[in-house]
């Protein structure tokens, strides 16, 4: 099922949650929305859901205008950050739930939902925990049982709310590659909201990055992190360095000195460049680069973090290099980032 | 005798558990106190109406209870417990309900409201309704005409207990169903089931036993309350005089063993009360530890 957000906006109380966000989700595509807290993530998929309404705009299921439609009506399956289990029933009438109370017409018999039941929780892999409640199950196993109670109700589209967030790391990874397989087994179209990046990066076809109520970008792992559009997606996926700079003639300066990188584009004026840490070339003559003096420098697992101080110690950057590389222990480092993104001033 | 190798340790140990709890001597000092306290405040007092209720024996006691008024007070009683229980369970679900789970302007207000007949004298709620369906009130001349009787009659004497008893079941459930929050509802709906099945399968089982405490608090008080009824019932013997009423009336009398016949009649009814509950701890304790931690 495809799901389209059109113009949408959400306010709360006057305050705007969503500001104008569209969105187009293809059928059987495995979605992320990656943001920090507040950035209407989370908002954006209760509204997909039915859970809220629209202040303005449209969503599309298919061709069909769903934004009147109750939650019943557009019968989507949502899991939550914390389960919501119901928990006076055994797992079985958990995942049975969603068929029981369809009108008599439409539902199907009691040994029809329970032969459902062990179906769903054979896919889950939790076989033979039919009887159980769920406080007598682990977070991870709460979890696919309630995604199992979900997919009961063969939902159009699969919204899942922060679905590992109570979940501790180990479980966490273990999950994410589950849920991969999982809708690579049935092919719903799956949209689900995390603040990690990791987990959106790893997971998801395409990442859709918010932040304070806006899309900032919509793209692949591969686009989002090797070409970010804003100093938002720069900043917040991946490690990223940033350093204040002047763009004049088509060409990046820093103080008074152009640093050989070409940037025809832009207007003349103040500017940001960011780039990534490992993203960089040494330089053995400095002839167009940055140069800094090492501040400090750190092990981080397989490399090494080298703080360069620039322009007389004004700013500070970061930069990688491999653990043995003997620029580390120099104290004068030039460099030139290999890809990068400047930013005008007012952009930001 | 204590194994003298194992006294240090032992001291060890006590010294380690100082740190965060009492000394023996402490916890036994405050468990005396506590039950030395219930014994003389209320276990006592209940023994004394008992031991006064059948102090000329089992016939004088039945011959007692089995008197026209007292027969019509156990009545009215248990009637008017019987009305304004369940009014009481729908209005403060209701409450309870638009308190916990939504979000609208006088929230405050409203929650402040409910605790009015806490913070108010049982007279002062008596007094009102006197004052707005009396002879002398704006509605009392409308109230004649039309020939309906609410003052120093059944309907006045279950207005002030309704009102008397509105917070048991709102109390307790707000807390409940505010730590429960909305999230089970939500999943609810997601799955397809309307309101109604909502409330009946998800939202009813998590709140029962919570609800039946306030049910349970209700009602002892619905049948114990004496000052707002006092004041709208108007005491007519047989008629209007709910127990706690009657009891006043035989005690004034110096009809001691009558007296102390109603109020252990009256307190046995609140005991049945209470077992009850006990029971039902003892029956589900894991099922509402579940409900209720979790």
């Amino acid at each position: 099922m495809e799901v389209r957000v059109s113009n949408v906006r959400k306010e709360f109380d006057r305050f705007p949650a969503l500001r104008d966000v569209s969105l187009d989700i293809r059928s059987g595509e495995l979605i992320a929305l990656l943001g920090p807290s507040g950035s209407g993530k989370t908002t954006l998929l209760r509204l997909i859901a039915g859970l809220e309404r629209p202040t303005r705009g449209t969503i599309f299921f298919g061709d069909e205008d769903a934004s009147n439609r109750t939650i019943q009506e557009r019968n989507v399956g949502f899991v939550f950050q914390h389960y919501a289990l119901f928990r006076h029933m055994t797992v079985a009438d958990n995942i049975g739930f969603g068929l029981k109370v369809r009108p008599s017409a439409k539902r199907p018999t009691k040994a029809e939902i329970r032969r459902r039941a062990s179906e769903l929780l054979d896919l889950v892999q939790l076989s033979g925990l039919e009887k159980r409640y769920p406080a007598q199950l682990s977070g991870g196993q709460r979890q696919r049982v309630a995604l199992a109670r979900a997919m009961a109700i063969e939902p159009r589209v699969l919204l899942l709310d922060e679905p590992f967030g109570a979940l501790d790391a180990q479980v966490r990874r273990e999950l994410r590659r589950w849920l991969r397989e999982i809708h690579d087994a049935t092919g719903h179209t799956t949209i689900f909201v995390t603040h990690d990046q990791e987990e959106a990066l790893e997971l998801a076809d395409r990442v859709v990055v918010m932040s304070q109520g806006r899309i900032e970008q919509i793209g692949t792992a591969d686009e989002v992190y090797d070409t970010p559009n804003s100093p938002f997606v720069y900043g917040f996926i991946g490690e990223s360095s940033s350093l204040p700079v002047k763009v004049e003639d088509g060409q990046v300066w820093i103080s008074d000195r152009p640093i050989g990188l070409a940037a025809p584009d832009l207007p003349d004026g103040e500017a940001t460049l960011y780039f990534r840490p490992h993203d960089i070339e040494l330089l053995d003559e400095c002839n167009g680069c940055i140069a800094g003096t090492v501040a400090a420098s750190r092990r981080v697992a397989g490399t090494r973090r080298v703080e360069l101080e620039i322009g007389g110690g004004r700013e500070r950057v970061e930069i990688e290099l491999p653990v043995g590389h003997p620029a580390a222990q120099k104290s004068r480092v030039a460099f030139r980032p290999k890809r990068w993104k400047v930013f005008p001033k007012m952009a930001e | 005798m204590a194994d003298p190798e194992l006294y240090p340790a032992d001291a060890h140990h006590e010294h380690a558990s100082l740190a965060v709890t009492e000394r023996p001597l402490a916890r036994a000092g405050l468990m005396f106190v506590a039950f030395a306290f219930l014994a003389v405040f209320l276990l006592l007092p209940l023994v004394v109406v008992f031991e006064q209720a059948f102090s000329r024996g089992i016939g004088a006691f039945v011959e007692a209870i089995n008197e026209h008024d007292t027969i019509a007070a156990i009545k009215l009683t248990l009637l008017v417990a019987v009305i304004s229980v369940p009014l009481n369970l729908v209005f403060g679900v209701a409450a309870a309900w638009a308190i916990a789970k939504f979000e609208f302007k006088g929230k405050a207000f409203l929650t402040t409201l409910i605790d009015l007949p806490f913070s108010v004298s049982p007279v002062i709620s008596g007094l009102v309704y006197v004052l707005l369906f009396g002879a002398s009130s704006l509605l009392g001349p409308w109230l004649k005409m039309h020939g309906i009787v609410i003052l120093f009659a059944v309907p006045g004497i279950v207005l002030a207990t309704v009102f008397v008893t509105f917070p048991f079941v709102a109390r307790e459930l707000i807390p409940l169903m505010q730590e429960q929050g909305t999230g089970d509802e939500e999943a609810a709906l997601s799955l397809g089931a309307n309101g109604w099945q909502t409330f009946w399968h998800v939202t009813l089982p998590n709140i029962k036993w919570g609800l039946l405490y306030g049910v349970l608090l209700c009602n002892a008080r619905a049948m114990g309350e004496f000052g707002a009824v006092s004041v709208v019932s108007g005491h007519i013997r047989g008629m209007t005089n709910t127990m706690p009423l009657h009891v006043e009336i035989l005690y004034n009398e110096y009809n001691a063993v009558g007296a102390f016949a109603v109020a252990s009649v009256l307190a046995g009814l609140a005991l049945v009360t209470l077992v009850l509950k006990t029971l039902l701890e003892l029956r589900y304790g894991a099922e509402i530890a579940a409900t209720r931690g979790h």
